[in-house]
């Protein structure tokens, strides 16, 4: 049996479907989500409206999608970075973890006369924790040539378990009832908010600080032609004299610490402390954020609206339509399988299969 | 008789170009045909529309007088068609039997091995089915293409420059299996730029020029000033005299080895050689006895060796590339696609890759790139679009050009070149020979490791063989025939230096 379309490879990849296949996996996605809802017993165009809209129809909804997409972006770039390099590093949600654990630290120094001198330092010390995170991984590759997907994944669990063991050990808060959680961050050490009455702090802003500094490494420095070639081609980066090691430390610590910086943000911004859950999984989802993106720091902006809005509708479909929360992740995983699916098409072409002459 | 494959008006149009147009064209039960043509000719596209990798917009194709729509390869097998392409398709983590096996019925391995044995040795060529492909050299995955071929027992056979890279007695010898084959009524399709080789082994040549067919011809009432001029429909540039006498030493190598390494099948056995200043120095050998490994070791790829490199007195054994680079060493490596270039980046972000000035200050000077591009594109007449165009758009003759041109307008004081002229026109191959041979004359030291013993031959001022990681004596090529470097080849040279 034979399906009515075949896929014919291209002669050169098409380039105009190399945007157009995370736009047509979206609306695959809001298809099949719209699916799903009927399955569920609910009106589809009611539970889009809730999933989709109604977070965008206040200002605060605005603030939330910004508030939620500062840690996708600045995980999503670092693994941009990573990935055109041709490393594989997946644990960008035990570098933002390891993030947190450092800049909480110094948060919880902070004390009622402290100045706002610890925001920054909150700030370092959350890039810096997650740049030493990826550097496990980064020296193991480079010192034994272990495997990069495997140890920077195992060391998220590590990361979490760490600061599970912290938050119900010595970082404990003494007047918490005995919840696993710290006491909370002093305001010194807060992240400020940047538009009064929402949860927006200076995070969202650093995030496309970012963006600005990456479009601009990769695009246009050495560094970031020297990170292209050797993910393309690695015999011709070592033709050029690039060195491999080098990339991979770069290409590591820079995305260390930018998932690092996103986990203090979390940590000293819309949570306030140290609890076992900093992060409900942005280091995973970003990695579908970086490809829908395209790897490209502008279009990780946009694809992480998306998924910042993913949470967020999750969340509402819960309170509102009495849906599973498990639905953000159903999203999440819909999109990336349908963007896998649709990049088929930047290397092949389908056609109609028609009756081929002489052919039995 | 009916013909084994008759092809009537094929047209084939890629955007702007007619890659091939109105083709028609006749092979006979038992006939070697030779199709010759520049690159761009239309050979490639016409002889992947017979083997149904590229669909033709419009046209006929017969197959024994039968018409036949071939949509794809494996339809093409079914109709006894077999195709040897110039850049393989070979799985490199499968061995070689493992790799035959996939285009074959299923059948043991042991018993394919057997026959795989069998077969390579009637044909002088060479394989060890159990080795892993990602271990061989381009010869020897030529080798196993074509030895795939033959596996399937094909009525037409098709092969895309299957000679660049074997011994001559090699050569004579598939020249004897072409011929054996079309005693039995296999016909062949031979699609080569060596105008001697059409001469001795095909029966009809059809020329191939800009998507036409201009001429179908008789190769043995055509010289081959006449075939050239055919092809290209003019004269070919001829190849300037060797002149004027060699300086000091520029790059010297003594006891060379890298027999501790395990990363390598071909390893070093303590090499020494000098290049001087304004010569050209020739290795000769079948690729996979450790050219790969020298290159490696003198380009600054490979520091993990022994013994020393030195460039103009300087110990550069441990130096990076960028050092050498930096002294005057420039390299062509023998693969276009992936090593001298990257097949996804334009030709401007190709001139950055080795123009170690365009990256100063962090930044990539893509101005300075785009006019340098351009003009390399001008100067050694690189068939693309512009400094925008991938290199992986190019042709395989354009991108050698471009490649080869790229370091030698860098004005390099000692280059090494391995392969220059693999898989590249007549048109082209002298230009570069030439482009080479102004070179040493300006002064530079020139190493080309090479499998065309013509080239080799026309080029060098003194000629080594190599052969298992070691090196034969150095002789000057007019001390030496062919036939007695072909025995070099096998490492049969005299033990004792012979005295220059």
């Amino acid at each position: 049996m034979t399906l009515p379309i075949a896929l014919v490879p291209r002669v050169a990849p098409a380039r105009a479907m190399q945007w157009a296949s995370p736009l047509l996996a979206i609306v695959l996605t809001l298809l099949a989500g719209a699916l799903l809802f009927a399955l569920m017993g609910q009106d589809p165009l009611q539970g889009l409206k809730v999933f989709l809209w109604d977070p965008l129809a206040t200002r605060r909804g605005w603030s939330e999608l910004g508030l939620k997409s500062t840690p996708l972006i600045l995980c999503a770039v670092g693994l941009a970075v990573c990935f055109r390099a041709n490393v594989w590093n997946i644990g960008a949600e035990g570098q933002l973890i390891a993030g947190a654990i450092a800049g909480g630290g110094i948060a919880l120094l902070a004390t009622r006369d402290s100045t706002r001198m610890f925001v920054p330092a909150v700030l370092a010390a959350a890039a810096l924790g997650g740049a030493a995170w990826a550097a496990i991984t980064a020296w193991l590759r480079d010192r034994f040539n272990a495997n990069e997907i495997l140890v920077s994944l195992m060391l998220v669990y590590v990361a979490q378990l760490l600061l599970a063991w912290l938050v119900q050990g010595a970082w404990k808060d003494p007047e918490g009832f005995g919840f696993p959680q710290s006491k909370l961050f002093e305001t010194a050490a807060r992240m400020p908010i940047v538009l009064a009455g929402t949860r927006l702090n200076i995070g969202f802003m650093l995030a496309l600080v970012a963006v600005a500094a990456l479009w601009l490494m990769l695009g246009r420095m050495v560094i970031g032609f020297q990170l292209k070639v050797a993910g393309l081609a690695p015999p011709a980066a070592r033709y050029a004299g690039f060195s491999e090691r080098r990339l991979l430390w770069f290409a590591l610590l820079l995305s260390g610490a930018l998932a690092g910086l996103a986990g203090g943000l979390e940590a000293a911004g819309p949570i306030g402390q140290l609890t076992p859950t900093i992060s409900p999984g942005y280091g995973f989802a970003a990695i579908i954020v970086a490809f829908v993106g395209r790897l490209h720091p502008v279009g990780i902006v946009f694809a992480s609206f998306v998924m910042a809005l993913f949470y967020i509708g999750g969340e509402l479909a819960q309170s509102r339509l009495g849906l599973p929360s498990a639905l953000t992740g159903v999203y999440q995983g819909l999109l990336l399988f349908f963007l896998l699916a649709c990049d088929t098409l930047i290397l092949y072409r389908p056609v109609w299969r028609r009756p081929i002459a002489g052919a039995r | 008789m009916t013909a084994r494959l008759a092809l009537q008006g094929v047209t084939k149009r890629y955007g702007e170009t007619l890659a091939n147009d109105a083709i028609s064209l006749e092979v006979m039960p038992g006939e070697i045909v030779a199709v010759l043509g520049e690159n761009g000719a239309g050979k490639s596209t016409l002889m992947k529309i017979v083997y149904g990798v590229v669909r033709p917009d419009a046209g006929r194709i017969f197959i024994d007088g039968r018409e036949v729509g071939i949509d794809s390869p494996a339809r093409a097998r079914a109709l006894g068609i077999a195709m040897v392409f110039q850049h393989f398709v070979l799985f490199d983590s499968l061995t070689l039997a493992e790799n035959v096996a996939l285009g074959l019925p299923p059948e043991p391995l042991a018993a394919l091995s057997a026959r795989m044995l069998e077969l390579a040795q009637r044909y002088d060529l060479e394989v060890d089915p159990a080795k892993r492909v990602h271990d061989l050299s381009v010869g020897e995955r030529q080798r196993v293409e074509i030895l795939r071929a033959l596996m399937t027992a094909p009525r037409l056979l098709i092969l895309d420059e299957p000679t660049s890279v074997l011994k001559p007695q090699a050569i004579d010898r598939l020249f004897g299996t072409l011929e054996r084959l079309a005693a039995d009524g296999v016909s062949v399709l031979f699609i080569s730029h060596k105008l001697d080789e059409i001469r001795r082994v095909t029966h009809r040549c059809a020329v191939l020029r800009g998507g036409r067919l201009v001429a179908t011809v008789d190769p043995l009432k055509e010289t081959e000033a006449s075939l050239a001029r055919l092809m290209i429909g003019a004269d070919p540039p001829s190849i300037a005299a060797h002149e004027s006498p060699p300086g000091d030493v520029a790059l010297s190598v003594t006891g060379l080895d890298t027999t501790h390494a395990t990363e390598r099948q071909h390893w070093l056995h303590g090499l020494d050689l000098d290049v001087r200043r304004g010569e050209i120095v020739g290795i000769a050998g079948v690729s996979g006895n450790g050219q790969a490994a020298l290159m490696a070791a003198l380009s600054g790829e490979w520091l993990d060796v022994k013994g020393s490199v030195r460039l103009f007195g300087d110990d550069v054994t441990r130096a990076p590339t960028l050092r050498r680079r930096a002294l005057g060493l420039r390299y062509v490596p023998e693969e276009r696609l992936g090593h001298g270039a990257v097949t996804a980046l334009s030709l401007l972000e190709n001139v950055v890759l080795t123009r170690d000035a365009l990256r100063r200050g962090g930044f990539v000077h893509a101005n300075e790139a785009r006019r340098l591009a351009a003009r390399l594109i001008d100067r050694f007449a690189v068939r693309t679009t512009g400094p925008d165009a991938t290199a992986g758009s190019l042709s395989g003759g354009n991108l050698q050009k471009f490649i080869v041109g790229r370091e030698i307008e860098a004005q390099p004081l000692v280059l090494l070149v391995n392969q220059p002229t693999w898989g590249v026109d007549v048109g082209a191959a002298a230009a570069i020979r030439n482009e080479l041979i102004a070179l040493r004359k300006a002064g530079c030291a020139i190493l080309v490791v090479s499998e065309d013993l013509d080239e080799l031959f026309e080029l060098s001022d003194r000629l080594f063989v190599m052969s298992k990681g070691r090196l034969s004596p150095g002789v000057r090529p007019g001390e030496i025939s062919v036939q007695e470097v072909g025995r070099w080849m096998s490492g049969l040279w005299p033990q004792k230096e012979l005295q220059e």
